[in-house]
């Protein structure tokens, strides 16, 4: 028994799996004990994590006169680092809930583990306003708590606690979206579990046992939050790019900004599954689940994002032309072909021009062009970032006042101790739950196994030449 | 909860199982629980199951995130504490709906989750016994309650299993 799908669309689950291989396939992972790869990989991560704390720690300790900021550039690594971690997370929730929407069924393959990384990217994002602020201490200050202090409130005009909300909020919701896919999966662990890993399961599936009744609700539950989480992923960019679009910074000053933002979250969420996808199904011998053709389906999505922040790119030069406006113009020129046009070019370089490799086939489905992508696409992006927050800075009101930029050691260590971060939790994450949700796999099993599609193909070719011999015969008569 | 003896029948094809359940149904046979280990389309109206109103709490929570982040503000910028900020208005509304979005999607989302986790019984303490371990890997089992069914009841249920071709099974559940 098999749904009717159309006999050209790709199968999604490779090898002619049956239900109980998907649960034994996926499981496996978490049930061994680790490879050496893995070992080695967590290594590294730690040590990149360590070094980043203790960087956060000299950073609070000395005061944020470590880093190499100015009174001309007063943002530099540190929300360059923020925005693009934010924008990393955008794929998660994108995958999950956009695409759940739509009714893509390759979302199944890719959903859980982008979720994951939306969860430790948008955490690692988290990290910056809280350190950049230089008195850790005065943090409580971003909250709207009723305090001693007059009651003095925060700011709610202002986009920057927006964005806290906006942040807290998506990290929330996405967290929330996370766990509540995980609990079936939790409980097939359970049930597949013995002794103390059967309690920590029994604990975490929340005593799942698969009711007709459960499923309905979860179904209509996924959907809603779906529904909900959808404007949220928007949002959420959206505000982040609100925190320079309100300023009156010459460069940031832009209502192009929120789509722009919001696109190249898409582009550089989609890259980094890219890049952790390609090498957590060759490493947990995923191949039939995350197959050629989500790769493909993840590529078209970087091919059209990339463009569309191509287009946003020329776009905020023809305004700045078009605009009669000098200091707009001197701006965007100066972005150009200013001190920083290296970045500039960088960012041109890996988020417009190479992603038109795509339009290819042959490239979209190739493993290693997709990898070296994906690496470029994460590269460009921050680029982009650092291109917006310092260039336009760089050059502010008073020539006097013009400044260069470099970063020191200890905003370096900051950011490649995210990096640790981000991967140290991935790397517990694909340990401890399934990388691939289990029950939506099976769930789509009947309509994209390879096995039912190739009787699905057969019997529409053997229709379709039946067809064409009963026109024939009734052309022959 | 009284000790519930439970009589069930497991089937490894959805569509054996939904076969199964209309043949139950149009036998008047009443059943106690189906489960499955991913949801299975086309088993709630065989089941008679109503939709889920979980839309409505969705709504409610919404509401409620609404109204506490657009009152809160209010309050707070005009009674509270009144500050001008950019020579805005105390009242700025456009500047109090980003926040106002946030907290609806907030309370909505956290609202419905923990609802959903209420009604279906969910929660971390929760020790639901398992019929079958399989149950949530590749087996699909219709369940009857036979706590207070006659010897005939159960040997009618045994037939239909045997026909729908499951493999029966009994457990007593706590």
């Amino acid at each position: 028994m098999s749904a009717i799908v159309s006999p050209v669309r790709q199968p999604l689950i490779t090898g002619s799996k049956t239900y109980h291989q998907i649960t034994e396939d996926i499981c496996a992972p978490t049930e061994k004990t680790p490879s050496l790869t893995w070992i080695i990989a967590f290594a590294v991560s730690v040590t990149l994590l360590s070094f980043g704390v203790f960087c956060i720690i000299w950073t609070i300790w000395f005061g944020i006169g470590t880093w190499d900021l100015n009174r001309t550039i007063g943002w530099g690594w540190d929300i360059t680092n923020f925005v693009w971690w934010v924008g990393i997370g955008h794929a998660g929730t994108l995958i999950s809930a956009i695409l759940l929407i739509f009714r893509q069924k390759w979302r199944t393959g890719v959903n859980r583990a982008a979720e994951a990384m939306t969860i430790f990217a948008v955490l690692c994002a988290a990290l910056f306003p809280g350190i950049h602020v230089g008195r850790i201490w005065l943090v409580f200050y971003f909250f709207p708590v009723p305090n001693t202090r007059g009651p003095l409130w925060v700011n709610f005009n202002s986009p920057l606690l927006w964005d806290l909300f906006a942040i807290s909020t998506y990290f929330a919701v996405s967290l929330l979206f996370w766990y509540m896919g995980l609990i079936p999966d939790f409980a097939t662990m359970r049930d597949r579990a013995t002794g103390i890993r059967k309690k920590i399961y029994s604990t975490l599936s929340f005593g799942w046992v698969g009711s007709a009744k459960h499923w309905q609700r979860f179904e209509s539950m996924a959907l809603i939050l779906a529904g909900l989480a959808t404007p949220l992923v928007l949002s959420v960019h959206t505000i982040v790019s609100f925190d320079f679009a309100t300023s009156v910074i010459p460069g940031w000053h832009t209502t192009i900004f929120p789509p722009y933002f919001v696109a190249g979250a898409i582009f550089s969420g989609f890259a980094m599954v890219l890049t952790l996808m390609i090498i957590t199904r060759k490493v947990l011998g995923l191949e039939d689940y995350i197959t050629i053709a989500h790769i493909e389906s993840m590529n078209k999505v970087i091919l059209v994002t990339g463009t569309m922040v191509g287009t946003a790119y020329i776009t905020e030069l023809f305004v700045a032309w078009y605009s009669g406006y000098v200091y707009e113009q001197f701006a965007f020129l100066n972005r150009a072909f200013g001190i920083y046009w290296w970045a500039y070019f960088a960012m041109m370089a890996c988020n417009v021009i190479s992603p038109q490799i795509f339009w290819f086939k042959k490239m979209r489905q190739s493993i290693f062009v997709t990898f070296i992508m994906s690496i470029f696409v994460n590269i460009g992006m921050w680029f982009e970032r650092f291109v917006i927050i310092a260039t336009s800075l760089a050059r502010d009101y008073l020539p006097s006042s013009w400044s260069y930029y470099t970063p020191t050691w200890v905003e370096i260590g900051i950011f490649v101790g995210t990096l640790g971060i981000f991967f140290t939790c991935y790397l517990v994450f694909t340990r401890v739950a399934p990388v691939v949700a289990i029950a939506e796999v099976k769930s789509i099993l009947k309509s994209s196994g390879d096995q039912y599609l190739q009787v699905n193909k057969e019997h529409y070719e053997q229709v379709l030449e039946e067809e064409v011999r009963n026109n024939k015969q009734t052309v022959d008569a | 909860m009284e000790n519930k003896k439970i009589l069930f029948g497991l089937y490894d094809d959805e569509q054996i199982l939904l076969d199964a359940v209309k043949e139950a149904k149009d036998g008047q046979l009443d059943i106690y629980d189906v489960y499955t280990p991913f949801p299975v389309h086309g088993l709630d109206p065989l089941l008679e199951l109503s939709e889920s109103r979980l839309h409505i709490v969705g709504f409610f929570f919404g509401v409620v995130g609404a109204l506490t982040a657009f009152l809160g503000m209010t309050w707070i910028f005009t009674d509270e504490w009144p500050m001008i900020i950019g020579g805005k208005p105390y009242w700025s509304v456009p500047a109090f709906i980003p926040i106002t979005f946030e907290l609806t999607v907030l309370f909505a989302a956290f609202g419905m989750v923990f609802v959903f986790y209420a009604v279906n019984g969910l929660s971390p303490r929760a020790h639901t016994e398992v019929l079958h371990p399989r149950l949530t890997d590749d087996r699909f089992a219709i369940a009857f309650d036979t706590s207070v069914s006659s010897n005939e009841e159960i040997s009618r249920l045994e037939k239909f299993f045997e026909r729908s071709g499951a493999e029966v099974h009994i457990k007593n559940l706590k």
